[in-house]
C-alpha cells in the first residue's frame, strides 16, 4: 500500500521550486501560440495604421462580440480534441439550441427555464456523443458528422424551417450590453474561458484528459475512470455549443435554423492554429483563443479593406496549413527526430 | 513465506491453452527473471499478476493472501506496479504528471475546489529523481522529450515512489543503448535492495544473468526449469526454452 496518501492536504503553503516558474514562462511562450499572437497584434498595428475605420470603438467592439462567439464554440471543441476525438456537430447544435430556446421564449416559458432547458438539451446530445463513442464505438469524426446533419435537421423541423421571432427584450438587451466597455458576450466568454482553462490546467479531470490525449493506453494503466473522461468532454462540447447559440440567438433576435453553419469547422481551425494538436493531448484555452482573434481579426480587416469574402476564405486556410507547418518544424527541431 | 506465490495457473484463449499450471514464487528483495520464447506465455502470465487478465483457474497469493484483481487499478493499489515494454507514459505531460498519474495529491483551491498540488508533485518528484541519479533532467520536462532509458527510469521512480511491493519489469531494456541497459540494471537492483520483490521479463541472457538473482525459464504455458544464475549456464537457458531438454525427456 502506498504510504503517501494522495488525498492528504501535505503541500499546503509549499512554495513552487523555481522549475515550476520556467515551465509556466515556457508554457507562455509556446511557439504557434507567440507566433499566432504576434501575427494577430501586427494585423492590429497595420490596420490601425492604414485605416480609419479599424480602430474606432465601435469596430473593436464588433470584433469583440464576434471573436465571443466564435471562441467559446472553439473552447468546447478543443476539449474532444484533447481526448484525441472530434466534435463536429457544433454548429449545427448552435442553431438547434438557438431555435429551440428561441420555441420556447415565444410560448411563454420564462427566460431562465428557457435557459436551462435548452442546456438540459445540451448536455443530452453531449452524452449521446459521447454514449456513442465509448459504448458503441463509432468514430468521433463519424457519429458527430451523422449529427451535423441530424441537428441541423432538428432546428429547421422545430423551427418549421424559418426564424423564430418575438423574443423577450430582454435578450437582446443583454447582447447588446456593455460593462466597463466591454461587451457582455465578451465577458461571458471570459467567463467560460477562465472555468475551462482552470479546469484543464488545475484539476485532475483536465490532467487525465491530457493523459488520454496522449497515450490512451498509458491512461488506461493508471486507472484513470475513461468513460468519465469521455463524457466530460463531449458535454463540455455540446454545452458549450448550446450557450454560443442563445448568445448568438440574443445577438440576433432571432432563433434561426441557418445559424452557425460551418462553425464548427472555424472552431477547430482556432484551436489547432492556437497549438491544438488534432492527435490529442496538445491544446490550450488561451491558445484556442488566439487562434480565433486572429481568424476575427482577418475577416473584419477584409470588411473594411472591401476585399473579396473569396480571398478571404483563400487566405484562412493558407493560414492554417502555414501556422501548423511551423510548428512541425518547430518541434522537429526540438525533439531532434521524427 | 514467499512474497508472491502462483500455484496452477491456467488460462485458455479459445482453443489456446496459454498457461498451463505455471508455479512460480517471488521473494522480497530478489529480482527473479522469466525467460522464454516469444508466444511462450511471459506475457500473460504477468498480465494475470498486474490484474489486467482473469485465470481461468489457479491461485495468486500476495503476502500470504489470496488475491484476485479485477483491474490493473486493483494490482497497484495492493502493491503490484508493472513497467510495461511500450513504457505507458504519457508524452505530453510532465515526468512528474507521468510520476502522480491516476494518484495526484490535491488541495482544496481557496478551501472549496479540489486541484492537483502541483508544488507537491514538482518537489517530490525531483527528491525521487535525485535518488535513483537516472539524469532526468527536471521533473517539468515533459516526457516528450527524453531518450529510452531516461522514460525506463521515470517508469521505474514510479514503482519506486509508490513503495510498491512487486515491481514487474516488461523487457525493460528492449529499446536501450548499451549505456542506457546499464543504468535499468542498476535500478532494477536499487529496488531488490529496498526489500521489493522485482519480476524482470527479458530476452537477453548475458543481461538476465546480470541482472537476475533466479531465473525462471517458460516453455509453451509452462515454468520447465528454475535455476539461481550463479548455477546455471546461458546453454542451460536455451535448452531449456526450446524444448530441447523436454524432448529428450519425453524421448526417454
Amino acid at each position: 500500500m502506498a504510504t503517501h496518501d494522495a488525498n492528504l492536504p501535505l503541500g499546503r503553503g509549499m512554495k513552487a521550486p523555481a522549475a515550476t516558474r520556467t515551465r509556466h514562462l515556457r508554457k507562455w511562450g509556446l511557439p504557434v501560440e507567440t507566433l499566432v499572437l504576434g501575427l494577430t497584434l501586427l494585423l492590429w498595428v497595420v490596420m490601425a495604421l492604414t485605416t480609419s475605420t479599424f480602430l474606432t470603438t465601435n469596430n473593436v467592439v464588433n470584433i469583440l462580440r464576434q471573436v465571443s462567439i466564435d471562441s467559446i464554440i472553439a473552447f468546447g471543441v478543443l476539449f474532444p480534441i484533447l481526448i484525441r476525438g472530434i466534435d463536429l456537430s457544433v454548429g449545427s447544435v448552435v442553431a438547434l439550441s438557438g431555435v429551440v430556446c428561441a420555441t420556447l421564449l415565444t410560448a411563454g416559458v420564462p427566460i431562465p427555464l428557457a435557459i436551462a432547458l435548452t442546456l438540459v438539451l445540451g448536455v443530452a446530445i453531449g452524452s449521446l456523443n459521447a454514449f456513442s463513442v465509448y459504448r458503441l464505438g463509432i468514430p468521433a469524426f463519424i457519429i458527430t458528422l451523422a449529427g451535423l446533419q441530424a441537428f441541423r435537421g432538428g432546428a429547421f423541423l422545430v423551427s418549421d424551417g424559418t426564424s423564430v421571432f418575438g423574443l423577450p427584450k430582454a435578450l437582446s438587451a443583454f447582447a447588446r450590453a456593455e460593462w466597463l466597455g466591454i461587451p457582455s458576450l465578451f465577458w461571458s466568454m471570459l467567463v467560460i474561458g477562465v472555468v475551462l482553462h482552470f479546469i484543464l490546467s488545475r484539476t485532475r479531470t483536465g490532467r487525465y484528459m491530457i493523459a488520454m490525449g496522449s497515450n490512451h493506453e498509458s491512461a488506461r494503466r493508471a486507472g484513470i475512470n475513461i468513460k468519465r473522461i469521455v463524457f466530460f468532454a463531449y458535454i463540455v462540447s455540446s454545452v458549450t455549443a448550446c450557450i454560443a447559440g442563445m448568445l448568438l440567438m440574443a445577438r440576433m433576435s432571432i432563433g434561426s435554423p441557418t445559424a452557425g453553419v460551418a462553425y464548427e469547422l472555424n472552431a477547430i481551425a482556432a484551436a489547432v492554429v492556437g497549438g491544438a494538436s488534432l492527435f490529442g493531448g496538445r491544446g490550450s484555452v488561451l491558445g484556442t483563443f488566439i487562434g480565433a482573434l486572429l481568424f476575427a481579426t482577418i475577416a473584419n480587416a477584409a470588411n473594411l479593406l472591401g476585399i473579396d469574402s473569396f480571398w478571404q476564405m483563400v487566405a484562412t486556410g493558407v493560414l492554417i496549413a502555414a501556422v501548423v507547418y511551423v510548428d512541425n518544424l518547430h518541434k522537429c527541431r526540438q525533439s531532434g527526430v521524427k | 513465506m514467499s512474497l508472491l506465490e502462483v500455484r496452477d495457473l491456467k488460462k485458455r484463449f479459445g482453443a489456446v491453452e496459454v498457461l498451463c499450471g505455471v508455479d512460480l514464487t517471488l521473494d522480497a528483495g530478489e529480482v527473479l527473471a522469466v525467460v522464454g520464447d516469444n508466444g511462450a506465455g511471459k506475457s500473460t502470465l504477468i498480465k494475470h499478476i498486474s490484474g489486467v487478465y482473469r485465470r481461468d483457474s489457479g491461485d495468486i497469493a500476495l503476502g500470504g493472501k489470496a488475491v484476485a484483481f479485477d483491474s490493473p487499478k486493483e494490482a497497484r493499489r495492493a502493491g503490484i506496479e508493472t513497467v510495461y515494454q511500450d513504457l505507458a507514459l504519457a508524452d505530453e505531460l510532465s515526468v512528474g504528471a507521468n510520476i502522480f498519474l491516476g494518484r495526484e495529491p490535491v488541495r482544496r483551491w481557496l478551501g472549496l475546489l479540489p486541484v492537483i498540488d502541483r508544488g507537491r508533485i514538482l518537489q517530490e518528484t525531483q527528491r525521487l529523481i535525485d535518488s535513483i541519479e537516472s539524469h532526468i533532467p527536471d521533473g517539468a520536462s515533459t516526457v516528450a522529450g527524453l531518450s529510452g532509458g531516461q522514460r525506463q527510469a521515470v517508469a521505474i521512480a514510479r514503482a519506486l515512489y509508490w513503495d510498491a511491493k512487486v515491481v514487474i519489469l516488461d523487457e525493460p531494456t528492449a529499446a536501450l543503448a548499451v549505456m542506457e541497459r546499464e543504468n535499468v540494471i542498476k535500478l532494477s537492483r536499487m529496488l531488490a535492495a529496498k526489500g521489493v520483490g522485482v519480476i524482470y521479463i527479458g530476452h537477453n541472457l548475458v543481461e538476465i544473468l546480470e541482472v537476475a538473482d533466479r531465473i525462471a525459464v517458460m516453455y509453451r504455458g509452462r515454468i520447465v526449469h528454475v535455476a539461481r544464475s550463479e548455477e546455471t549456464t546461458q546453454e542451460e537457458l536455451i535448452k531449456y526454452m526450446t524444448g530441447y531438454s523436454e524432448r529428450r525427456e519425453s524421448a526417454a
